[in-house]
């Protein structure tokens, strides 16, 4: 931890990033990253589109992975294990950071059978354990109330809103130790979004959150801590309210108050 | 101007009449089709599909060999080419290094468009033999007292038979299924699959539990296009199943007969009569099997289509 | 390490199996490559054998004459006449056909009912176009012919054509149209300066993939052009090609008929496969 260059807004870190960079072939697309993500709350990814917060988010759960001219060098450490060059398999370090995407994916079965889909994978439970499980994730993810009486149904008859937060449930029920949310409410309309919101500040009293978002004002609303990102660099990373009202840096204020251009 | 208003009359009536000519063609088909087949419909009827019989010179026929023949076939073809063609399906799609991709996949794309008449003429001279001293031979000294097996397994083992005809038939639509089933594959939304890996799926389990699902109308069309094929196919079967028009037991290994192969060799030298109407009555069932198969595939595609978005 | 040892078990299993899997998916392609390299090789092998010069220049042999006399020449003129005239007759229709169903009423009743019996024409067995022409011709005629051949294929090439030619006309951009009916061009103008210009690769390219398919088809030939062992210029009368005499020569018991026939098959191989591969790479160069 001599590292000076680390930026840590508390000493309580759940996700330490070590000079982490990334390759897309022969194009770099991180730059030596440096970040510590506290444990439970939200931290937030900001910056203008191509900036690598997505890149970034994709190297944590090595989702990069499954293309083959991707890589990654560095060190993400959870809980002191670096998952890079972890010996444990892929699936299961997967299946300890779960991940949520810009368009909903509700799996082509029943919404029942989306919730047990990931808790089969590592849990053998019976029929009326798994039905309690499945009841928690989906209360947790504010979605029970809507989708009681037709469990059976497809995940896939649901509006855009209702299939994110089932995808929510759907990686809450295999309870998690870090939850990413990769623009989860790019693809919704004003509503869902609030509600996604909502959810997300319930979450963080149980997960650690980390968010990628192109909107500021999602942001500024959910997040406690923001990181702000261009061109593969982290530019600035601390406590929301510092970044947003009291940036250190000009870049961070040029894109904070719209300026950036 | 006016010249114009009356070009644009004359293209229109073209273009219809040329629509209408697809029309007539089928309509003539099945017209044509049940007129030859008409004195075998009325000497038979529906007895047809179940007689054991095929007497040329005594004028006393009945489909059942053939219409079995057709069928086995087929099936055994289906059996063999729709498990292969998955693996080689998700080999291209998700295990296949980059530079191999292409490759594999254009050759299984050519080797869909290979006349069947190749793959009949390797059957006879090249695989029959060797299947017949490899294959047939061990496995009847290997059945020969096994109650069940060994009636699956006696007769001449000469590599000719139901068995050769839909193994040859297999090998034929593989390419077939395999490029489909890796097109609907490919257009599996990335998304979709990270969320599954995301859980910590395995690549099997990605697969077989979320991707199949997703493009099983996709994946059903492939094995309907490629059970089709093999319904239909003349010379893939006609050179290696025989062309023996009575079944005397129901072995793999005997020489048996197809409705394509019956026609293929019989019509050209079979006497106006009721003999070429009994072939042509055959066509006729051959054809509504294929048109069975596409309409079930399609009201099929139609019914999983409706129910998504509703009952799972 | 805070996975318990049930969930870790678990996980080795389901390991295991997706290691099985992918092993038989790779024995699986494998296996593909091994049958499809063998038929080819078999093919290639053996039919180069079957080549010589007397191939392009002598009719076909009396059974048991010395290797290495009597060709082909008169199955490959009249396959030739036969596909040729196919395309030549199928090709306008389905692609007048194919404009019927993308620019005319593509959503009427009639376009529907054409489309869906345009997919069973695809998909009927070639062996019942070859019986519903000779129920038509031969019967009405009273002889086997050449003519008669071509009709069975022209029958063939029509469906793909149209499939191929409405599937490209609907890619064709909607503003294209537009912008030329704006300058208040006629329908028919439209459709042919225009729309079918615009399209063209991807018309050629199904009329060659017609040819293709065509070129090995025999079952449609053998109750229709059945075969003739004498040269021949024009298509009537029974006509030699080259599908129906590889399938009698490859059934007879006589060594030169059976070498003919492999150089034949391998003809028709390298034709096909010719075919397919230019019309790949036309498709490509235009997108």
């Amino acid at each position: 931890m001599t590292n000076t260059q680390t930026q840590r807004p508390t000493p309580n870190a759940k996700l330490i990033i070590r000079n982490l960079n990334f390759y897309y072939g022969k194009f770099r697309a991180l730059h030596g990253i440096n970040l510590e993500i506290p444990d439970k709350g939200v931290t937030a990814f900001i910056g203008p589109s191509g900036c690598g917060k997505s890149t970034l988010l994709r190297t944590m759960n090595r989702m990069f992975e499954l293309y083959p001219d991707q890589r990654a060098e560095g060190e993400i450490l959870l809980d002191q294990e670096n998952l890079l060059t972890s010996k444990q398999d892929v699936a299961l370090i997967r299946a300890r950071i779960g991940m949520v995407f810009q368009m909903p994916t509700p799996f082509p079965m029943s919404i029942f059978d989306n919730i047990a889909f990931g808790v089969k994978l590592f849990e053998n439970l019976s029929r009326i354990e798994m039905e309690e499980r499945v009841e928690w994730a989906l209360k947790k993810a504010a979605l029970w109330e809507e989708v009681k009486d037709k469990l059976t149904q497809s995940g896939a008859s649901l509006s855009g809103g209702q299939q994110q937060r089932l995808c929510i449930a759907r990686v809450i029920a295999i309870k998690p130790e870090l939850l990413l949310l990769d623009e989860p409410c790019s693809a919704l309309d004003p509503i869902s979004t609030a509600r996604i919101e909502e959810l997300i500040a319930e979450l963080k009293k149980d997960y650690t959150v980390v968010i990628v978002t192109h909107n500021m004002q999602q942001a500024a609303r959910v997040s406690d801590y923001t990181a702000y990102m261009y061109l593969g660099n982290l530019v600035e990373f601390g406590a929301t309210e510092q970044i947003f009202f009291k940036p250190a840096k000009r870049e961070t204020e040029d894109y904070i108050t719209g300026r950036f251009g | 101007m006016r010249q114009n208003a009356w070009t644009d009359r004359a293209f229109a009536l073209m273009v219809h009449g040329a629509a209408l000519l697809t029309l007539a063609a089928l309509l003539g088909i099945v017209l044509s089709l049940f007129m030859g087949a008409w004195p075998a419909i009325q000497e038979y009827g529906f007895s047809f599909f179940v007689r054991n019989a095929w007497d040329p010179p005594r004028e006393d026929f009945g489909g059942l060999v053939m219409i079995y023949g057709t069928l086995m076939t087929s099936l055994i073809a289906l059996v063999i080419a729709v498990p292969v063609s998955f693996g080689i399906a998700l080999f291209l799609t998700e295990l296949s290094p980059r530079w191999l991709k292409r490759p594999l996949g254009s050759m299984v794309e050519l080797l869909a468009a290979v006349p069947s008449i190749v793959y009949g003429m390797w059957g006879l001279m090249v695989f029959g033999p060797v299947l017949a001293k490899y294959v047939q031979q061990p496995l009847q000294s290997l059945c020969a007292h096994v109650p069940i097996l060994h009636t699956l397994t006696q007769g001449p083992p000469v590599g000719i038979g139901i068995l050769s005809a839909g193994i040859i038939l297999s090998i034929m639509i593989i390419p077939f299924i395999a490029s489909v089933m890796r097109d609907v594959f490919e257009v599996t939304p990335p998304l979709l699959k990270e969320s599954a890996y995301g859980l910590g799926s395995t690549t099997w389990e990605v697969i077989w539990k979320v991707v199949l699902p997703y493009t099983k109308t996709g994946v059903l069309g492939g094995v309907m296009l490629g059970l089709g094929r093999a319904l239909g196919e003349t010379m893939a079967v006609t050179f290696v199943i025989g062309n023996m028009s009575q079944l005397s037991s129901i072995s793999l290994f005997e020489p048996a007969n197809s409705i394509t192969s019956a026609l293929a060799n019989e019509f050209a030298e079979a006497a106006p009569g009721l003999h070429q109407s009994a072939l042509i009555y055959l066509g006729l069932i051959l054809f509504l099997i294929t048109f069975a198969v596409l309409t079930f595939s399609r009201l099929l595609l139609m019914r999983l289509k409706g129910r998504e978005g509703k009952r799972v | 390490m805070n996975i318990d040892q049930q969930k870790l078990a678990r996980f080795m299993w389901r390991k295991r199996i997706n290691q099985g899997s992918l092993l038989l998916s790779v024995g699986a392609m494998i296996f593909g490559v091994f049958w499809l390299a063998w038929i080819l090789w078999e093919t290639i092998h053996l039919g180069f054998s079957g080549f010589s010069v007397s191939l392009f220049t002598e009719t076909t042999p009396a059974p048991n004459e010395p290797l290495g006399t009597g060709g082909l020449i008169n199955a490959m003129w009249g396959s030739l006449l036969m596909v040729g005239m196919a395309t030549f007759i199928g090709a306008p229709v389905g692609i007048l056909s194919g404009i019927y169903l993308a620019e005319y009423k593509p959503d009427g009743k009639l376009a529907v009912t054409i489309r869906f019996i345009n997919d069973l024409l695809l998909s009927a067995p070639s062996i019942i176009i070859g019986l519903f022409i000779y129920t038509l011709l031969v019967v009405r005629f009273r002889q086997f012919s050449g003519w008669a051949g071509a009709a069975a294929l022209t029958l063939i090439v029509i469906p793909v054509v149209i499939r191929t030619t409405e599937n490209m006309l609907q890619l064709v951009p909607a503003r294209l149209r537009e912008a030329a009916y704006a300058l208040g061009t006629p329908k028919w103008k439209v459709i042919l300066r225009i729309t079918l210009t615009a399209s063209r690769a991807g018309v050629l390219t199904g009329i060659l993939l017609a040819v293709a398919r065509i070129a090995g088809e025999t079952a449609p030939l053998i109750f229709t052009a059945l075969n003739n062992q004498f040269w021949k210029a024009g298509l009537s009368g029974p006509t030699a090609n080259l599908p129906v005499t590889i399938l009698q020569y490859a059934m007879s018991p006589y060594q030169n008929w059976q070498h003919l026939a492999w150089a034949g098959v391998l003809m028709i191989t390298l034709a096909v496969l010719g075919l397919n591969i230019l019309a790949r790479v036309l498709s490509r160069t235009k997108r």
